[in-house]
């Protein structure tokens, strides 16, 4: 099927007018009588939990074909898991999962796990660091962007963040990653739109929760001093800590598991009134190249130990979350750079592949199987690699749609192009949408937008040198509009786009020490 | 001690400062320096004695010992700055005003002007040309020393007002950086930059007026520590001893005016031993009586060695001093400054060369001043600012670093009063008073900025080049050499090895467990330059090592 006839199809029954206390509402159009009916506040709002699947994820060993077992285990025998032992999944006979994965087994069967098959993009790249990147900025394979698909879309609901926030209506960190440093996922067009945290109650930056102790001399001294200052004025701390703090008691969560961990922390902030819409976990260890699984065993080893702590960890997350009451408000997705290739090395091992599916979770999800199981050859080469039935950017561009209840505009802004839409979450999710209200002061905006030839762009300055520069999705200047010293004021500029093709433009403007970046949308 | 409680006594301790500290006890003097001469040593003299430690100046001194590296700092070579330039347009002056003979780019400081638009055009000038000869000092002491003395003899651009005595003053103190005390104590008291901030034009004999006399004594010479002291009929009588100094806006200069002169003669307290200071008349007046003052102020001369030693002290090495430090540093340095007869470098030389400059526990103790913080980060880094093709497109660029300064509360030119910088002298805080809550984040902002966004002005943009950065280490390709050494750069205090990995872990190797993976992202770079999606993936990488670096409470030591 065609992109734009899937579209079509699919749109209707994002708009069908559903049934709510006998009244009939039309999702995707907020009106005061549906807040009125659905009770909004704050606890509705939609929390996304990436978790990040480092070194590229063996994902044929994680979601098995039973339909071609026999191609399968002929392709990587001395790791392939026995037929016996892959976990079936409730009225489906042709998938099953990772023996250690009985966790995930059990979401499956409650309704509750959506599983994607060979997920990618077209002429994937296998560097973890080239396909990393482009799995977080959400780019084309030869493509290079500067943000975030998740920092875009956050960017175009709390617009100039940080200038201007903490304030009344968001007083909270749009995205959290759990660990030291902010993903690429989270970059903004102009600023990262996330704190790195590594505990709910420990806020500045600490590698890993680490840090020196300071020495019991005068430079000690004087680092604890601002050890202490840095602690007390990291933006957002008093908010998280209060947050965290509400939280008493939680579910059981496996120990010596990291995901775990840190999926027990983000359960902790959103039970505790977090208006964070994005929190990013991660969990090393999935570049298996030797010895993924164990010689005498192959349901034992480094990768069974990695998917039972995926597995694990999620179902304490989604038992922890059902026991809080917030089970309604998560969804969480799982991703790798890349998967595996299909035959097995000579090291009990795989090397870097391309597609892989992965799993989408909460209790809004469409539960089952989107996709079919990879086609696998008789004769599987060292250069075979599992082709991608989905483009990964159609799940941002899905869960953007039917999770975050973007709209339109919105969509093409953060995903530069039209992506095919999944059945992934409940069509019934964004009946209880709670709007996105602009919070922070708009210093930069133009009219109209989108337009084709040219706009006008206004801006508002503190006085002193300005600059407002159109810049391209790499990050490239297009062109200055202004560079000079002006009085404090408003002022209008005309961009005229001339040949500059059609797509998505930043605006920045850049104010003596401050900063902000809108987004524009040229059309033909 | 979990790390928990081991902060909370951290806090505890920054409390007690004022208390006798069981950290410091230092047991080294002023015995010349024979140790290693590493990187880590090069690093620290450079970090204490200029903005910032170059990875060139780091290679270029390395080769000298210390002793030759500390002479080569302390006799400067490079001719001094040519003066401020006009970078300012004159759309509101009136038309007879002389400043329009002035052309774009020359000089405006040998120029009278009567415009108050003109004259903070030209402040304005001052601080941005000032911030640019720090960017661009040379090898040597010359800057910090400017520096120390601004805050000394501290007065604010904005009360003077006339902003050729503002930079006749500022010349006053970098010509005098390195040489006499007391000739630059005697300049200053009639330079016409003090006169008008401290009142001295004000001071006449039927108006006897105390600002600079109480000043001259208690802040540039005797300091308030040394009790018993002067008395405040000392303060008076010091007063009419300097009556009759007025100042000619149009020549730039002060002169004596003997009529305003009080010609009584002046007898101080038992403190000075009854001094008297005949009143004498006549155009010559002023200059006797000033030098027989300063003749009997710095015959105080243990007090005003010790107070001037201790202010060097606590800009060069740490503001605590001990009873051993007292004794075995303070006290010697202050017998050589009177020996020397004044001269600051021997003592500075002194202090430089010795073991106890070298002490491990003088090491990364002081909280970076902002200018230290702005000025360093653009220097160590390495980051290019617009050349002086364009003047006026440079000044803009110093213009906003130094902005940037002012927002961290070091505001050059004018600090907040005639005390100087609370950092320096404020108990019992000293250098943490830098850091609270509103100036640390500032400190993240203007790093991030630097490190990730630049700022750009008339298409010229200032901005780390982290590439550029990382090819001055001798091994870029290897994670570890390159994280080791970044980190032995930028922080005083040493990363753990655990960190150093997981740092290399997270950021260069984006969480994967082999090295090869940065060596080959590395290689890939330079083997093809121009590859925009290679020279991305490492840009990245150390991008937000460094940022993170710089983000580190341990950034802030120097």
């Amino acid at each position: 099927m065609k992109r734009r006839n899937f579209i079509s199809q699919i749109l209707p029954a994002a708009v069908l007018p559903s049934l709510i206390n006998g009244y009939s509402v039309r999702a995707m159009s907020p009106s005061p009588l549906l807040d009125a009916m659905m009770n909004l506040a704050a606890e509705t709002d939609h929390v996304l939990v990436m978790i990040q699947m480092n070194g590229g994820n063996d994902g044929l060993n994680m979601v098995i074909p039973r339909d071609n077992y026999a191609l399968y285990q002929n392709a990587r025998s001395n790791i392939a898991i026995p037929e016996s032992r892959i976990l079936k999944l409730a009225g489906n006979d042709r998938t099953g999962l990772h023996p250690s994965m009985t966790g995930l087994q059990s979401l499956y069967n409650e309704g509750k796990l959506s599983i994607i098959q060979a997920v990618g993009y077209p002429t994937p790249n296998f560097s973890h660091f080239r396909a990393t990147d482009i799995w977080m900025t959400a780019s084309d394979s030869r493509q290079i962007l500067n943000s975030g698909w998740a920092g875009r879309y956050l960017d175009e609901s709390f617009p100039n963040y940080p200038t201007g926030y903490p304030n009344a209506t968001m007083g909270d960190p749009p995205a959290i990653q759990i660990g030291s440093i902010t993903s690429l996922t989270l970059q903004g067009p102009g600023a990262s739109m996330g704190m790195s945290i590594t505990s709910a109650t420990s806020f500045y930056n600490l590698v890993n929760g680490m840090q020196d102790p300071a020495p019991n001399t005068p430079a000690g001294k004087e680092l604890t001093h601002v050890r202490t200052v840095a602690r007390q004025t990291t933006q957002f701390s008093t908010t998280i800590k209060a947050a965290a703090e509400k939280v008493t008691q939680q579910g059981t969560y496996p120990t010596g598991n990291a995901l775990a961990d840190q999926l027990k922390i983000v359960a902790r902030l959103v039970k505790g009134g977090l208006k964070t819409r994005v929190y990013m976990v991660t969990i090393g260890g999935f570049d298996t190249h030797s010895v993924q699984v164990s010689a005498t065993d192959t349901t034992t080893g480094n990768h069974a130990n990695l998917m039972k702590n995926v597995s694990d960890a999620i179902k304490s997350f989604m038992d922890d979350l059902k026991g809080l009451g917030v089970q309604d408000r998560v969804l969480g997705m799982t991703f790798s750079e890349f998967g595996r290739r299909i035959k097995s090395n000579s090291s009990v091992g795989t090397d870097h592949g391309a597609a892989a599916p992965l799993f989408i979770f909460g209790s809004n999800v469409q539960p089952g199987v989107v996709g079919k199981n990879p086609d696998i050859p008789g004769n599987a080469s060292v250069n075979d690699n599992i082709p991608h039935q989905y483009d990964y950017r159609s799940i941002y561009a899905s869960l953007l749609q039917h999770w975050f209840c973007a709209d339109n505009a919105t969509l093409q802004a953060v995903m530069l192009k039209n992506f095919q839409q999944l059945p992934v979450v409940k069509n019934t999710a964004c009946s209880n949408i709670n709007p996105n209200i602009l919070a922070g002061e708009r210093l930069i905006s133009n009219y109209p937008n989108p337009f084709t030839a040219s706009t006008s762009v206004t801006f508002k300055t503190n006085g002193g040198h300005t600059l407002v520069q159109v810049m391209d999705t790499l990050g490239r200047v297009v062109t200055n509009l202004t560079d000079r010293d002006y009085a404090p004021g408003s002022y209008t500029l005309h961009f005229d786009s001339g040949n500059m093709p059609a797509g998505i433009y930043y605006l920045r403007l850049q104010n003596e020490t401050m900063q902000q970046v809108k987004s524009m949308l040229k059309v033909r | 001690m979990d790390r928990r409680s081991f902060l909370n006594a951290g806090q505890q301790s920054v409390e007690q400062t004022s208390s006798p500290s069981i950290m410091r006890s230092m047991a080294s003097g002023l015995q010349p320096y024979n140790g290693a001469w590493t990187k880590s040593e090069v690093i620290h003299l450079l970090k204490r004695t200029m903005f910032g430690a170059s990875q060139k100046d780091i290679t270029y001194f390395l080769s000298k010992g210390a002793s030759a590296a500390v002479d080569e700092l302390l006799n400067p070579v490079a001719p001094m700055p040519a003066p401020p330039l006009k970078n300012y347009t004159n759309t509101t002056t009136p038309a007879t005003d002389a400043d329009f003979s002035v052309a774009a780019g020359q000089t405006w400081v040998d120029t009278y002007t009567a415009d108050g638009t003109v004259q903070s055009n030209r402040r304005t000038s001052f601080r941005s040309w000032w911030m640019g000869v720090m960017l661009n000092q040379d090898r040597s002491i010359r800057e910090k020393m400017t520096l120390f003395w601004h805050n000394h003899f501290a007065t604010e651009a904005n009360d003077i007002g006339t902003a050729r005595y503002v930079y006749k003053h500022h010349k006053l103190l970098r010509d005098n950086c390195l040489g006499n005390v007391k000739t630059l104590v005697r300049a200053m008291s009639i330079d016409p930059a003090m006169l008008t901030y401290l009142n001295g034009q004000l001071n006449t004999r039927t108006a006897p007026d105390e600002n600079y006399a109480r000043e001259l004594q208690e802040l540039f010479t005797l300091g308030k520590e040394n009790d018993p002291n002067y008395t405040e009929d000392d303060v008076k009588t010091a007063a009419r001893v300097l009556t009759g100094w007025r100042n000619d806006a149009n020549k730039n200069a002060s002169y004596f005016d003997a009529t305003r002169h009080d010609t009584t003669d002046k007898v101080f307290s038992s403190f000075y031993g009854n001094r008297v200071i005949k009143g004498k008349t006549g155009a010559a007046a002023g200059d006797a009586e000033l030098d027989e003052l300063l003749d009997m102020i710095f015959s105080k001369s243990v007090e005003v060695s010790r107070y001037i030693v201790t202010r060097l002290y606590r800009w060069f090495v740490y503001y605590e001093i001990d009873a051993y430090t007292k004794a075995n540093v303070i006290d010697p340095l202050a017998a050589k400054l009177r020996s020397g007869n004044w001269e600051v470098k021997p003592v500075l030389s002194m202090l430089l060369k010795s073991e106890h400059f070298h002490d491990a526990l003088n090491q990364g103790c002081q909280i970076k001043s902002p200018v230290d913080m702005i000025v360093g980060l653009c220097r160590e880094f390495d980051v290019i600012f617009p050349d002086a093709t364009d003047h006026a497109v440079q000044y803009v660029h110093w213009n906003y670093v130094r902005n940037w300064g002012a927002l961290m509360q070091q505001n050059i030119g004018d600090p907040p009063d005639v005390s100087g910088w609370k950092a320096y002298y404020q108990l019992p805080g000293f250098y943490g008073i830098w850091i609270n809550s509103d100036t640390y984040p500032k400190r993240n902002q203007f790093s991030d900025t630097m490190a990730v966004s630049g700022y750009t002005a008339s298409s010229k943009k200032i901005i780390i080049d982290h590439i550029a950065y990382a090819k001055t280490f001798t091994n870029p390709g290897d994670p570890n050499v390159l994280i080791s050494d970044i980190a032995d750069h930028m922080l005083q205090l040493p990363l753990s090895p655990t960190i150093r990995n997981q740092l290399k872990r997270d950021i260069l190797l984006s969480g994967q467990d082999q090295d090869y993976y940065w060596t080959n992202a590395w290689n890939a770079h330079i083997a093809n330059v121009a590859d925009q999606t290679a020279l991305r993936i490492v840009q990245k990488r150390l991008q937000d090592l460094i940022k993170y670096l710089m983000n580190l409470p341990e950034y802030q030591l120097a």
